[in-house]
């Protein structure tokens, strides 16, 4: 079987799945449709939140910006992170306690105004938007590329499906879905990472791996370490060390402020916070929070394995090769660094 | 979530201390691990990174500074919002306990 039909196959398998669990769930009335009847185990609600939460920047594009990016690409890492403490410490627990269906009521009442109520519906809505946006073009360039259509068709793909679950299943059906989603995403992400792992370093946990010896030292007489054989042959080839900190533009101030900047606004997304009203308690919230970060870790602690596994297999694969050989994305990547 | 400082007017004393003292076990959970979270990520991460990248991580080739930028916060934002969980918890059922037996 072809590759393209592989896909296929696994694209439909997983978009029945999500259909088939939404149709099973489909909620009748007001409370089931905003907050899945309450009655979502913080487990799972865990799971759902960490599949909501880890979005196509974080499964498509972060690992290869921490590959160009080296230590710099560590502000996506801790800010996207820690920013999920901040929710998990500062906001998730108190919004749960007073217990409405959105944010926008918990604004309205806690400030006892309307006025307030709309700025955070109007806030609510331009966040969403921004931020749908971004997703629906990741799932797009996802389609395009594995099926082989039109950015926008995939686009309209990726649209159907979600209204189709949404709409029938409300958050009940979203949540279970999401359950799924982050199996499927975890499976996806883990299977290549292990592998080349393995293969580099001989360590089944990619964590582990990024910090050890390779299997077939490059260099002779040096220390085998994989990151310091990524940074001398960095080096060799005229760039910046991969672990060194603040080179260029990415000063200092520059890695603080954006690391920054990335935890306070990751801890104000909107579609992560609605999931905490789905929980039984204050309490629930609380260890929903804790084991949705924990899923997420499992994820966050991988990429930067995959990309230092991953910039190191470029660099070797490509090194000898002459410029007039190289592919034009290599070239243009290397301006741009 | 009224502020502990400004007493609604209504609420007789007991009930306002016993308030005070779960707001402020809740505000000294809440700084310790804030001040943690700090610590580590944009602490260890970013402020000193170079001050700790001079030593490596015994037996790995990680550099400690950088260790803790890509793979040490996130190990503990983890165990950060784990203990918030299990001590804000506690708190909250001993408070009700209290609430009962009062």
């Amino acid at each position: 079987m072809s590759i393209l039909n592989w896909t296929y196959l696994f694209v439909g398998l997983s978009f029945s799945l999500y259909l088939f669990i939404a149709w099973r769930v489909r909620v009748k009335d007001t409370r089931g449709f905003y907050v899945a009847g309450r009655d979502v185990p913080a487990y799972a609600n865990g799971m759902a939140t960490a599949a909501d939460w880890m979005s196509a920047a974080s499964f498509i594009s972060m690992a290869g910006l921490i590959s160009t990016m080296g230590y710099a690409g560590s502000v996506y890492l801790m800010g996207w992170t820690g920013g999920f403490v901040l929710l998990a410490l500062c906001l998730a627990p108190y919004l749960r306690k007073l217990g409405h269906y959105t944010v926008p009521e918990f604004i309205g009442d806690r400030y006892e105004s309307d006025v307030a109520r709309v700025i955070a519906i109007v806030c609510a809505v331009f966040i969403s938007f921004t931020y749908v946006a971004g997703q629906m073009r990741g799932v797009g360039v996802v389609f395009s590329r594995f099926l082989n259509v039109d950015i926008s068709t995939g686009v309209f793909i990726g649209m159907f499906i979600v209204f189709v679950y949404a709409t029938l299943g409300g958050m009940k059906g979203i949540t279970w879905t999401q359950v799924a989603q982050y199996w499927v995403l975890i499976t996806a992400f883990l299977v290549p990472t292990i592998a080349i792992s393995i293969q580099l370093t001989g360590h089944i946990v990619p964590s582990v791996g990024m910090g050890a010896t390779l299997i077939e030292p490059s260099v002779v007489g040096q220390t085998n370490f994989l990151l310091n054989a990524l940074d001398s042959t960095l080096t060799d080839f005229g760039w910046h060390f991969y672990t060194e900190a603040f080179e260029g533009k990415w000063s200092k101030f520059n890695v603080f402020a954006t690391a920054l900047t990335l935890m306070v606004g990751t801890a104000g997304l909107p579609h992560v916070i609605v999931r905490f009203y789905t929980v039984k308690n204050v309490q629930a919230a609380r260890w929903s929070a804790f084991w949705a970060l924990l899923f997420i870790s499992i994820l966050y602690l991988s990429a930067p394995s995959l990309a230092s596994f991953s910039r190191y297999y470029m660099i070797h694969t490509l090194n000898g090769s002459s410029s007039e050989s190289l592919p034009s994305w290599f070239i243009v990547g290397k301006k741009r660094v | 979530m009224n502020h502990p400082n400004t007493p609604h007017p209504s609420s007789n004393s007991n009930q306002q201390k016993k308030h005070n003292s779960y707001w402020n076990k809740n505000l000294k959970i809440m700084s310790l691990l804030l001040f943690c979270w700090f610590f580590f990520s944009l602490g260890c991460g970013v402020l000193w990174v170079d001050f700790l990248n001079q030593w490596t991580i015994p037996g790995t080739g990680f550099k400690l500074g950088f260790w803790f930028a890509q793979q040490g916060s996130i190990i503990a934002f983890v165990i950060i919002v784990f203990i918030y969980a299990l001590t804000m918890n506690r708190v909250d059922k001993t408070e009700n306990e209290s609430k009962l037996n009062a």
